[in-house]
Protein backbone atom coordinates (compact mmCIF):
# COMPACT_ATOMS: atom_id res chain seq x y z
CA UNK A 1 0.00 0.00 0.00
CA UNK A 2 1.63 3.60 -0.80
CA UNK A 3 2.01 5.58 1.86
CA UNK A 4 -0.89 8.26 1.99
CA UNK A 5 0.56 10.55 4.91
CA UNK A 6 3.69 12.35 3.62
CA UNK A 7 4.89 14.67 5.82
CA UNK A 8 3.41 17.75 3.78
CA UNK A 9 -0.13 16.28 3.77
CA UNK A 10 0.23 15.54 7.68
CA UNK A 11 1.75 19.47 7.90
CA UNK A 12 -1.08 20.53 6.06
CA UNK A 13 -3.77 19.14 8.07
CA UNK A 14 -2.02 20.65 10.76
CA UNK A 15 -1.37 24.02 9.62
CA UNK A 16 -4.21 24.26 6.72
CA UNK A 17 -3.19 27.11 4.00
CA UNK A 18 -6.52 29.78 3.15
CA UNK A 19 -8.16 28.57 6.12
CA UNK A 20 -11.16 31.18 7.14
CA UNK A 21 -14.36 32.37 6.35
CA UNK A 22 -14.83 35.18 3.74
CA UNK A 23 -17.75 37.80 4.82
CA UNK A 24 -17.71 39.48 0.94
CA UNK A 25 -16.95 36.35 -1.37
CA UNK A 26 -18.32 36.65 -4.75
CA UNK A 27 -18.74 32.73 -4.81
CA UNK A 28 -19.30 30.52 -2.36
CA UNK A 29 -20.61 26.72 -2.03
CA UNK A 30 -20.83 23.80 0.53
CA UNK A 31 -20.52 20.34 -0.04
CA UNK A 32 -20.85 17.37 2.17
CA UNK A 33 -19.35 13.99 2.67
CA UNK A 34 -21.62 11.98 3.61
CA UNK A 35 -19.72 8.49 3.85
CA UNK A 36 -17.40 10.46 6.93
CA UNK A 37 -19.96 13.50 7.56
CA UNK A 38 -17.27 15.61 6.86
CA UNK A 39 -18.02 19.40 4.87
CA UNK A 40 -15.95 21.92 3.62
CA UNK A 41 -17.50 25.76 2.79
CA UNK A 42 -15.30 27.17 -0.13
CA UNK A 43 -15.13 31.27 -1.05
CA UNK A 44 -13.56 33.09 -4.01
CA UNK A 45 -13.21 37.02 -3.74
CA UNK A 46 -13.43 37.81 -7.87
CA UNK A 47 -11.84 41.14 -9.17
CA UNK A 48 -11.75 42.03 -13.06
CA UNK A 49 -12.52 38.33 -13.67
CA UNK A 50 -9.73 37.22 -11.81
CA UNK A 51 -9.80 34.88 -8.30
CA UNK A 52 -8.18 37.95 -5.98
CA UNK A 53 -8.67 35.64 -2.81
CA UNK A 54 -9.90 31.65 -2.48
CA UNK A 55 -10.93 30.11 1.24
CA UNK A 56 -12.17 27.43 2.97
CA UNK A 57 -13.60 26.35 6.32
CA UNK A 58 -15.28 22.82 7.56
CA UNK A 59 -13.76 19.75 8.99
CA UNK A 60 -12.42 16.87 7.30
CA UNK A 61 -9.54 13.96 7.25
CA UNK A 62 -6.34 14.89 6.36
CA UNK A 63 -6.33 14.09 2.50
CA UNK A 64 -9.72 16.62 2.17
CA UNK A 65 -7.88 19.61 4.32
CA UNK A 66 -4.78 19.08 2.10
CA UNK A 67 -6.25 18.84 -0.84
CA UNK A 68 -8.42 22.16 0.21
CA UNK A 69 -5.30 24.15 0.79
CA UNK A 70 -4.14 23.29 -1.91
CA UNK A 71 -6.86 24.02 -4.43
CA UNK A 72 -7.34 27.20 -3.07
CA UNK A 73 -3.69 28.21 -3.77
CA UNK A 74 -4.37 26.81 -7.17
CA UNK A 75 -7.23 28.99 -7.54
CA UNK A 76 -5.74 32.24 -6.56
CA UNK A 77 -4.97 34.47 -9.65
CA UNK A 78 -6.57 31.83 -12.36
CA UNK A 79 -9.18 33.66 -14.60
CA UNK A 80 -12.42 33.04 -13.68
CA UNK A 81 -13.13 31.86 -17.11
CA UNK A 82 -11.15 29.35 -16.91
CA UNK A 83 -12.21 27.37 -13.96
CA UNK A 84 -14.77 25.40 -15.72
CA UNK A 85 -12.03 23.67 -16.65
CA UNK A 86 -10.49 22.66 -13.53
CA UNK A 87 -10.90 18.50 -12.84
CA UNK A 88 -9.71 15.54 -11.02
CA UNK A 89 -6.22 16.05 -12.52
CA UNK A 90 -5.79 19.11 -11.44
CA UNK A 91 -6.63 18.23 -8.24
CA UNK A 92 -4.46 15.09 -8.53
CA UNK A 93 -1.58 16.60 -9.71
CA UNK A 94 -1.58 18.96 -6.36
CA UNK A 95 -1.63 16.64 -4.08
CA UNK A 96 0.39 14.32 -5.75
CA UNK A 97 -0.71 10.89 -4.68
CA UNK A 98 -2.13 8.20 -6.14
CA UNK A 99 -5.66 7.49 -5.46
CA UNK A 100 -6.85 5.61 -8.01
CA UNK A 101 -7.06 2.05 -5.99
CA UNK A 102 -9.00 4.26 -3.34
CA UNK A 103 -12.43 5.65 -4.54
CA UNK A 104 -13.47 6.45 -0.45
CA UNK A 105 -10.36 8.28 -0.55
CA UNK A 106 -11.01 9.64 -3.89
CA UNK A 107 -13.69 11.49 -2.89
CA UNK A 108 -11.60 13.03 -0.02
CA UNK A 109 -9.82 14.58 -2.23
CA UNK A 110 -12.47 16.03 -4.96
CA UNK A 111 -14.16 17.90 -2.27
CA UNK A 112 -12.82 21.11 -2.95
CA UNK A 113 -13.27 20.54 -6.22
CA UNK A 114 -16.70 19.87 -5.94
CA UNK A 115 -17.68 22.55 -4.29
CA UNK A 116 -16.05 24.54 -6.53
CA UNK A 117 -18.53 22.93 -9.14
CA UNK A 118 -21.18 23.95 -6.91
CA UNK A 119 -20.26 27.72 -6.49
CA UNK A 120 -19.65 28.40 -10.59
CA UNK A 121 -23.19 26.85 -11.05
CA UNK A 122 -24.98 28.52 -8.14
CA UNK A 123 -23.67 31.63 -9.89
CA UNK A 124 -22.49 34.92 -8.87
CA UNK A 125 -25.05 36.27 -5.67
CA UNK A 126 -23.65 39.28 -4.94
CA UNK A 127 -23.93 41.99 -7.64
CA UNK A 128 -20.26 43.32 -6.62
CA UNK A 129 -18.58 44.14 -9.75
CA UNK A 130 -15.99 41.52 -11.29
CA UNK B 1 -13.49 -22.37 26.09
CA UNK B 2 -14.08 -21.17 22.01
CA UNK B 3 -10.38 -21.61 20.31
CA UNK B 4 -10.12 -18.88 17.71
CA UNK B 5 -6.93 -20.60 15.95
CA UNK B 6 -9.45 -23.66 14.88
CA UNK B 7 -11.81 -21.27 14.23
CA UNK B 8 -9.93 -19.13 11.98
CA UNK B 9 -9.15 -22.46 9.96
CA UNK B 10 -12.65 -22.75 8.54
CA UNK B 11 -12.10 -18.60 7.18
CA UNK B 12 -10.09 -18.42 4.17
CA UNK B 13 -9.75 -15.27 4.11
CA UNK B 14 -8.03 -15.11 7.32
CA UNK B 15 -5.42 -16.72 6.34
CA UNK B 16 -2.77 -14.57 5.10
CA UNK B 17 -2.56 -12.68 8.63
CA UNK B 18 -5.72 -10.18 7.59
CA UNK B 19 -6.99 -8.14 11.01
CA UNK B 20 -10.40 -8.17 10.51
CA UNK B 21 -11.86 -5.53 12.76
CA UNK B 22 -15.28 -5.15 11.07
CA UNK B 23 -17.46 -7.62 12.14
CA UNK B 24 -19.82 -5.13 13.07
CA UNK B 25 -20.49 -4.07 9.43
CA UNK B 26 -20.16 -7.61 8.05
CA UNK B 27 -18.86 -11.02 8.82
CA UNK B 28 -16.29 -12.72 7.18
CA UNK B 29 -17.75 -16.25 5.99
CA UNK B 30 -16.21 -19.92 6.97
CA UNK B 31 -15.96 -22.89 4.37
CA UNK B 32 -19.16 -24.56 5.28
CA UNK B 33 -21.24 -21.88 4.28
CA UNK B 34 -19.22 -20.89 0.75
CA UNK B 35 -19.37 -24.36 0.42
CA UNK B 36 -23.09 -24.66 1.06
CA UNK B 37 -23.90 -21.70 -1.55
CA UNK B 38 -21.46 -23.64 -4.06
CA UNK B 39 -22.68 -27.17 -3.33
CA UNK B 40 -26.17 -25.77 -3.76
CA UNK B 41 -25.47 -24.38 -7.45
CA UNK B 42 -22.95 -27.36 -8.41
CA UNK B 43 -25.64 -30.28 -7.37
CA UNK B 44 -29.64 -28.81 -6.59
CA UNK B 45 -29.94 -25.53 -8.31
CA UNK B 46 -33.40 -24.99 -9.18
CA UNK B 47 -36.38 -22.07 -8.36
CA UNK B 48 -38.32 -22.29 -5.43
CA UNK B 49 -41.99 -24.03 -5.07
CA UNK B 50 -42.92 -24.29 -9.37
CA UNK B 51 -40.74 -27.59 -10.51
CA UNK B 52 -41.44 -30.65 -10.16
CA UNK B 53 -38.86 -32.81 -10.77
CA UNK B 54 -36.66 -34.09 -8.10
CA UNK B 55 -33.78 -30.98 -8.02
CA UNK B 56 -36.89 -28.75 -7.65
CA UNK B 57 -38.29 -30.23 -5.01
CA UNK B 58 -34.77 -30.91 -3.13
CA UNK B 59 -34.21 -26.58 -3.53
CA UNK B 60 -37.80 -25.86 -1.86
CA UNK B 61 -37.04 -28.93 0.84
CA UNK B 62 -33.55 -27.21 1.65
CA UNK B 63 -35.27 -23.31 1.16
CA UNK B 64 -37.97 -24.57 4.30
CA UNK B 65 -35.62 -26.59 6.24
CA UNK B 66 -33.59 -23.51 6.49
CA UNK B 67 -36.91 -21.12 7.80
CA UNK B 68 -37.84 -24.02 10.48
CA UNK B 69 -33.77 -23.47 11.84
CA UNK B 70 -34.46 -19.77 11.90
CA UNK B 71 -37.59 -20.31 14.08
CA UNK B 72 -35.81 -22.39 16.45
CA UNK B 73 -32.37 -20.16 16.30
CA UNK B 74 -35.38 -17.22 17.52
CA UNK B 75 -37.79 -19.03 19.45
CA UNK B 76 -40.73 -17.96 17.17
CA UNK B 77 -43.87 -19.86 17.74
CA UNK B 78 -44.48 -21.12 13.85
CA UNK B 79 -42.58 -20.72 10.80
CA UNK B 80 -45.55 -18.56 9.63
CA UNK B 81 -43.64 -15.73 11.31
CA UNK B 82 -40.65 -15.88 9.75
CA UNK B 83 -40.24 -13.72 6.46
CA UNK B 84 -36.66 -14.07 4.44
CA UNK B 85 -35.71 -10.04 3.49
CA UNK B 86 -32.83 -8.54 1.85
CA UNK B 87 -31.59 -7.70 5.29
CA UNK B 88 -32.56 -5.70 8.23
CA UNK B 89 -33.18 -2.49 6.52
CA UNK B 90 -35.88 -4.19 4.27
CA UNK B 91 -37.03 -5.80 6.94
CA UNK B 92 -38.19 -2.08 8.69
CA UNK B 93 -39.78 -1.70 5.81
CA UNK B 94 -42.10 -3.93 5.52
CA UNK B 95 -43.27 -2.91 8.86
CA UNK B 96 -43.34 0.86 7.84
CA UNK B 97 -45.46 -0.05 4.38
CA UNK B 98 -47.23 -3.04 5.52
CA UNK B 99 -48.79 -2.30 9.15
CA UNK B 100 -47.46 1.78 9.63
CA UNK B 101 -48.80 3.17 6.54
CA UNK B 102 -52.31 0.86 6.44
CA UNK B 103 -53.13 1.24 10.17
CA UNK B 104 -51.37 4.60 11.76
CA UNK B 105 -53.59 7.62 11.90
CA UNK B 106 -53.06 11.63 11.72
CA UNK B 107 -51.98 12.42 15.86
CA UNK B 108 -50.42 8.95 16.77
CA UNK B 109 -47.08 8.75 18.02
CA UNK B 110 -44.28 6.82 16.79
CA UNK B 111 -41.31 6.23 19.23
CA UNK B 112 -37.42 5.77 18.40
CA UNK B 113 -34.11 6.57 19.79
CA UNK B 114 -31.17 9.18 19.20
CA UNK B 115 -28.60 5.48 18.75
CA UNK B 116 -30.57 4.10 16.12
CA UNK B 117 -28.78 2.81 12.80
CA UNK B 118 -30.31 4.96 9.77
CA UNK B 119 -32.13 2.05 9.17
CA UNK B 120 -34.24 2.23 11.93
CA UNK B 121 -34.43 5.63 12.62
CA UNK B 122 -35.38 6.50 8.94
CA UNK B 123 -38.33 4.31 7.85
CA UNK B 124 -40.09 5.58 11.05
CA UNK B 125 -39.12 9.29 10.40
CA UNK B 126 -40.97 8.84 7.07
CA UNK B 127 -43.49 7.32 8.12
CA UNK B 128 -44.64 10.02 10.35
CA UNK B 129 -44.55 12.53 8.10
CA UNK B 130 -46.45 10.61 5.31
CA UNK B 131 -49.02 9.51 7.98
CA UNK B 132 -48.87 13.23 9.89
CA UNK B 133 -47.89 10.91 13.16
CA UNK B 134 -45.93 12.28 15.88
CA UNK B 135 -42.50 11.31 15.87
CA UNK B 136 -40.83 11.31 19.32
CA UNK B 137 -36.84 9.83 19.95
CA UNK B 138 -35.89 8.89 23.11
CA UNK B 139 -32.46 9.95 24.77
CA UNK B 140 -29.21 8.24 25.73
CA UNK B 141 -27.17 8.84 28.74
CA UNK B 142 -23.38 10.25 28.67
CA UNK B 143 -21.81 6.18 28.33
CA UNK B 144 -24.53 5.97 25.43
CA UNK B 145 -27.48 4.02 27.34
CA UNK B 146 -31.06 4.01 26.56
CA UNK B 147 -32.62 6.85 29.11
CA UNK B 148 -35.36 4.59 30.51
CA UNK B 149 -37.08 7.36 32.11
CA UNK B 150 -37.36 9.62 29.36
CA UNK B 151 -37.98 6.63 26.86
CA UNK B 152 -40.82 5.86 29.53
CA UNK B 153 -42.04 9.71 29.19
CA UNK B 154 -41.92 9.57 25.20
CA UNK B 155 -44.04 6.32 25.14
CA UNK B 156 -47.15 7.60 27.02
CA UNK B 157 -49.62 6.53 24.66
CA UNK B 158 -47.46 5.51 21.57
CA UNK B 159 -48.78 3.15 18.93
CA UNK B 160 -44.85 1.74 18.10
CA UNK B 161 -41.84 1.97 19.25
CA UNK B 162 -39.04 1.01 17.43
CA UNK B 163 -35.35 0.57 19.02
CA UNK B 164 -32.34 -1.20 18.90
CA UNK B 165 -30.81 -4.30 21.13
CA UNK B 166 -27.77 -3.33 20.37
CA UNK B 167 -26.19 0.16 18.95
CA UNK B 168 -24.03 -0.21 16.25
CA UNK B 169 -22.19 3.24 17.74
CA UNK B 170 -22.02 3.02 21.22
CA UNK B 171 -22.11 -1.00 21.28
CA UNK B 172 -24.65 -0.44 24.76
CA UNK B 173 -26.93 -3.31 24.75
CA UNK B 174 -30.33 -2.60 25.68
CA UNK B 175 -32.53 -4.24 28.43
CA UNK B 176 -35.13 -5.66 25.41
CA UNK B 177 -37.61 -7.36 27.28
CA UNK B 178 -37.73 -4.42 29.99
CA UNK B 179 -38.17 -1.66 26.80
CA UNK B 180 -40.93 -4.30 25.09
CA UNK B 181 -42.56 -5.04 28.14
CA UNK B 182 -42.99 -1.18 28.95
CA UNK B 183 -44.22 -0.60 25.33
CA UNK B 184 -46.76 -3.10 25.49
CA UNK B 185 -48.07 -1.71 28.61
CA UNK B 186 -48.65 1.77 26.49
CA UNK B 187 -50.63 -0.72 23.88
CA UNK B 188 -47.28 0.31 21.49
CA UNK B 189 -45.85 -2.44 19.36
CA UNK B 190 -42.59 -2.74 19.68
CA UNK B 191 -39.60 -3.26 17.11
CA UNK B 192 -36.63 -4.52 17.70
CA UNK B 193 -33.83 -4.01 15.60
CA UNK B 194 -31.48 -7.18 16.40
CA UNK B 195 -28.70 -6.64 13.51
CA UNK B 196 -25.35 -5.57 16.19
CA UNK B 197 -27.38 -8.55 18.72
CA UNK B 198 -28.26 -11.42 17.59
CA UNK B 199 -25.35 -12.48 15.56
CA UNK B 200 -23.82 -13.42 18.74
CA UNK B 201 -26.51 -13.53 22.12
CA UNK B 202 -29.50 -15.97 22.42
CA UNK B 203 -32.91 -14.59 21.49
CA UNK B 204 -35.87 -15.88 22.43
CA UNK B 205 -38.85 -13.77 20.51
CA UNK B 206 -41.47 -15.17 23.16
CA UNK B 207 -39.11 -14.31 26.43
CA UNK B 208 -38.34 -10.75 24.97
CA UNK B 209 -42.56 -10.19 24.34
CA UNK B 210 -41.40 -8.03 20.57
CA UNK B 211 -44.06 -7.75 18.62
CA UNK B 212 -41.61 -7.84 15.19
CA UNK B 213 -37.50 -8.40 15.64
CA UNK B 214 -35.07 -7.38 12.25
CA UNK B 215 -31.54 -8.74 12.18
CA UNK B 216 -29.08 -9.59 8.40
CA UNK B 217 -27.60 -12.62 7.51
CA UNK B 218 -24.47 -11.11 6.46
CA UNK B 219 -23.57 -9.89 9.82
CA UNK B 220 -23.93 -14.26 11.14
CA UNK B 221 -21.55 -15.96 8.92
CA UNK B 222 -24.32 -15.98 6.05
CA UNK B 223 -23.91 -14.53 2.68
CA UNK B 224 -25.34 -11.43 1.60
CA UNK B 225 -28.64 -10.89 0.84
CA UNK B 226 -30.83 -12.71 3.49
CA UNK B 227 -32.29 -11.03 6.65
CA UNK B 228 -35.12 -11.75 8.78
CA UNK B 229 -38.27 -10.61 10.01
CA UNK B 230 -40.15 -11.97 12.36
CA UNK B 231 -43.62 -10.67 13.55
CA UNK B 232 -46.29 -12.01 15.30
CA UNK B 233 -48.91 -14.27 12.97
CA UNK B 234 -51.96 -12.28 14.25
CA UNK B 235 -50.03 -8.78 12.63
CA UNK B 236 -48.09 -10.14 9.66
CA UNK B 237 -52.11 -11.16 8.94
CA UNK B 238 -53.14 -7.90 8.96
CA UNK B 239 -50.26 -6.23 7.32
CA UNK B 240 -50.28 -5.54 3.73
CA UNK B 241 -47.28 -6.72 1.44
CA UNK B 242 -44.48 -4.51 0.65
CA UNK B 243 -43.91 -5.82 -2.95
CA UNK B 244 -46.60 -7.33 -5.07
CA UNK B 245 -46.22 -9.57 -6.94
CA UNK B 246 -45.17 -13.92 -7.84
CA UNK B 247 -44.61 -15.93 -4.66
CA UNK B 248 -47.07 -13.51 -2.58
CA UNK B 249 -50.22 -14.47 -4.68
CA UNK B 250 -52.43 -17.42 -4.29
CA UNK B 251 -55.18 -16.39 -7.27
CA UNK B 252 -55.21 -14.26 -9.56
CA UNK B 253 -58.33 -12.48 -12.17
CA UNK B 254 -58.57 -9.93 -13.92
CA UNK B 255 -60.49 -8.50 -11.34
CA UNK B 256 -58.80 -8.92 -7.85
CA UNK B 257 -55.84 -10.69 -6.41
CA UNK B 258 -55.93 -13.18 -3.35
CA UNK B 259 -53.21 -12.96 -1.26
CA UNK B 260 -50.75 -16.22 -0.29
CA UNK B 261 -50.56 -17.48 3.41
CA UNK B 262 -47.96 -16.08 5.54
CA UNK B 263 -44.89 -16.57 5.09
CA UNK B 264 -45.12 -16.18 1.36
CA UNK B 265 -47.55 -13.40 1.22
CA UNK B 266 -44.65 -11.09 2.33
CA UNK B 267 -42.10 -13.05 -0.43
CA UNK B 268 -42.75 -11.83 -3.77
CA UNK B 269 -40.17 -12.49 -6.62
CA UNK B 270 -37.78 -15.23 -6.91
CA UNK B 271 -35.73 -14.99 -3.46
CA UNK B 272 -32.44 -15.56 -2.49
CA UNK B 273 -32.39 -18.96 -2.36
CA UNK B 274 -28.98 -19.35 -2.62
CA UNK B 275 -28.23 -16.87 0.01
CA UNK B 276 -31.26 -18.83 2.49
CA UNK B 277 -29.27 -21.90 1.94
CA UNK B 278 -26.21 -20.62 3.20
CA UNK B 279 -28.20 -18.96 5.87
CA UNK B 280 -28.68 -22.22 7.31
CA UNK B 281 -25.45 -23.65 7.24
CA UNK B 282 -24.23 -20.25 9.38
CA UNK B 283 -26.79 -21.79 11.82
CA UNK B 284 -25.49 -24.73 11.73
CA UNK B 285 -22.25 -23.17 12.26
CA UNK B 286 -23.20 -20.65 15.30
CA UNK B 287 -25.08 -23.65 16.82
CA UNK B 288 -22.13 -26.08 16.50
CA UNK B 289 -19.57 -23.14 17.97
CA UNK B 290 -22.74 -22.59 20.89
CA UNK B 291 -23.60 -18.68 21.16
CA UNK B 292 -22.91 -18.82 24.95
CA UNK B 293 -19.21 -19.54 23.82
CA UNK B 294 -19.05 -16.80 21.29
CA UNK B 295 -20.53 -14.34 23.81
CA UNK B 296 -17.99 -15.21 26.48
CA UNK B 297 -15.07 -14.78 23.92
CA UNK B 298 -16.48 -11.44 22.68
CA UNK B 299 -16.40 -10.28 26.04
CA UNK B 300 -12.73 -11.43 26.84
CA UNK B 301 -11.62 -9.46 23.50
CA UNK B 302 -13.89 -6.08 24.28
CA UNK B 303 -12.19 -5.96 27.62
CA UNK B 304 -9.13 -6.20 26.46
CA UNK B 305 -9.67 -3.44 23.91
CA UNK B 306 -11.49 -1.05 26.57
CA UNK B 307 -8.62 -1.22 28.70
CA UNK B 308 -5.96 -1.36 25.78
CA UNK B 309 -7.49 1.57 23.79
CA UNK B 310 -8.15 3.25 27.29
CA UNK B 311 -4.07 3.56 28.32
CA UNK B 312 -4.09 5.77 24.86
CA UNK B 313 -3.71 9.35 25.62
CA UNK B 314 -6.25 11.35 23.81
CA UNK B 315 -8.42 8.02 22.99
CA UNK B 316 -11.93 8.46 23.79
CA UNK B 317 -13.93 5.70 23.72
CA UNK B 318 -17.79 5.92 23.04
CA UNK B 319 -20.05 4.00 24.71
CA UNK B 320 -20.50 1.85 28.49
CA UNK B 321 -17.17 1.20 29.68
CA UNK B 322 -18.20 -2.55 30.90
CA UNK B 323 -17.42 -4.98 27.64
CA UNK B 324 -21.00 -7.00 29.50
CA UNK B 325 -23.43 -3.84 28.30
CA UNK B 326 -21.70 -4.11 25.16
CA UNK B 327 -22.14 -5.75 21.72
CA UNK B 328 -18.84 -6.49 20.47
CA UNK B 329 -17.89 -3.11 19.21
CA UNK B 330 -15.74 0.22 20.38
CA UNK B 331 -16.20 2.86 18.63
CA UNK B 332 -13.35 5.76 19.52
CA UNK B 333 -11.87 9.20 18.98
CA UNK B 334 -8.28 10.18 18.57
CA UNK B 335 -7.55 13.63 19.36
CA UNK B 336 -5.76 15.46 16.60
CA UNK B 337 -6.62 12.50 14.21
CA UNK B 338 -9.53 12.49 11.93
CA UNK B 339 -11.06 8.91 12.16
CA UNK B 340 -10.83 8.79 8.39
CA UNK B 341 -7.15 9.56 8.96
CA UNK B 342 -7.25 6.92 11.70
CA UNK B 343 -8.63 3.95 9.58
CA UNK B 344 -6.52 4.51 6.58
CA UNK B 345 -3.83 4.39 8.71
CA UNK B 346 -4.52 1.26 10.12
CA UNK B 347 -5.04 0.14 6.55
CA UNK B 348 -1.52 0.28 6.17
CA UNK B 349 -0.88 -2.21 9.06
CA UNK B 350 -3.02 -4.87 7.51
CA UNK B 351 -6.18 -4.09 10.11
CA UNK B 352 -9.84 -3.19 8.78
CA UNK B 353 -11.69 -0.95 10.69
CA UNK B 354 -14.79 1.63 9.96
CA UNK B 355 -14.74 5.16 10.45
CA UNK B 356 -17.37 7.60 9.04
CA UNK B 357 -20.98 7.81 10.83
CA UNK B 358 -21.83 4.04 10.70
CA UNK B 359 -25.22 5.05 9.19
CA UNK B 360 -25.95 6.89 12.24
CA UNK B 361 -25.59 10.64 12.17
CA UNK B 362 -28.45 11.38 14.79
CA UNK B 363 -25.96 9.81 18.29
CA UNK B 364 -22.69 11.52 16.83
CA UNK B 365 -24.63 14.90 16.66
CA UNK B 366 -26.11 14.27 20.41
CA UNK B 367 -22.08 13.03 21.11
CA UNK B 368 -20.60 16.36 19.11
CA UNK B 369 -18.77 14.33 17.62
CA UNK B 370 -18.67 14.22 13.77
CA UNK B 371 -17.61 10.31 12.97
CA UNK B 372 -16.03 7.75 15.14
CA UNK B 373 -13.52 4.74 14.04
CA UNK B 374 -14.89 1.52 14.78
CA UNK B 375 -13.55 -1.67 15.82
CA UNK B 376 -15.81 -4.77 16.25
CA UNK B 377 -14.91 -8.31 16.72
CA UNK B 378 -16.33 -11.83 16.15
CA UNK B 379 -15.97 -15.48 17.11
CA UNK B 380 -12.22 -15.32 14.79
CA UNK B 381 -10.95 -12.63 16.10
CA UNK B 382 -7.72 -12.92 18.48
CA UNK B 383 -6.65 -11.28 21.79
CA UNK B 384 -3.24 -10.57 19.67
CA UNK B 385 -5.19 -8.87 17.35
CA UNK B 386 -6.53 -6.39 20.10
CA UNK B 387 -2.96 -5.80 20.50
CA UNK B 388 -1.66 -4.97 17.29
CA UNK B 389 -5.06 -2.17 16.96
CA UNK B 390 -3.67 -0.49 19.90
CA UNK B 391 -0.03 -0.39 18.58
CA UNK B 392 -0.78 0.65 15.40
CA UNK B 393 -2.90 3.07 16.86
CA UNK B 394 -0.28 4.95 18.96
CA UNK B 395 2.08 4.92 15.43
CA UNK B 396 -1.27 7.02 14.32
CA UNK B 397 -0.85 9.33 17.01
CA UNK B 398 2.78 9.13 16.73
CA UNK B 399 2.08 10.83 13.17
CA UNK B 400 -0.73 13.52 14.04
CA UNK B 401 0.75 14.57 17.67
Amino acid sequence: MEELYQEFIVELYKNPKNFGTMEDADYRAQVYNPTCGDSIELFLKVRDGVVEDAKFTGKGCAISQASSSLFTNYLKGKKIGDLSKADKETVLSLIKINLEKNPTRMKCALIPLEALRKALSSGRPSSRRL
Amino acid sequence: MLDPDRIRKDFPILRGGLIYLDSAATSQRPVQVIDAVSDFYRSRNANVYRGLYPIAEEATLAFEAVREKTRAFIGAGSIKEVIFTKNTTESANMVMRGWGEKFLKKGQKIVTTISEHHSDFVPWQELARRKGCRFEVAGVDEEGKLDLADLERKLRNAKLLAFSAASNVTGAIADTGKICSMANEEGALSFVDGAQFVPSNPVDVKKLGCDFLAFSGHKMLAPFGVGVLYGREELLDKMDPLIYGSEMIRMVTVRKTEFNDLPHKFESGTPAVDAVIGLGAALDYLGRVDLGEIRAHEDMLIGRMLRRLGEIDGLGIIGPKKAKERAALVAFTLEGAHPHDVSAMLAEDNICVRSGHHCAMPIHERLSIPASTRASVYLYNKAEEIDALADSLERVKKVFR
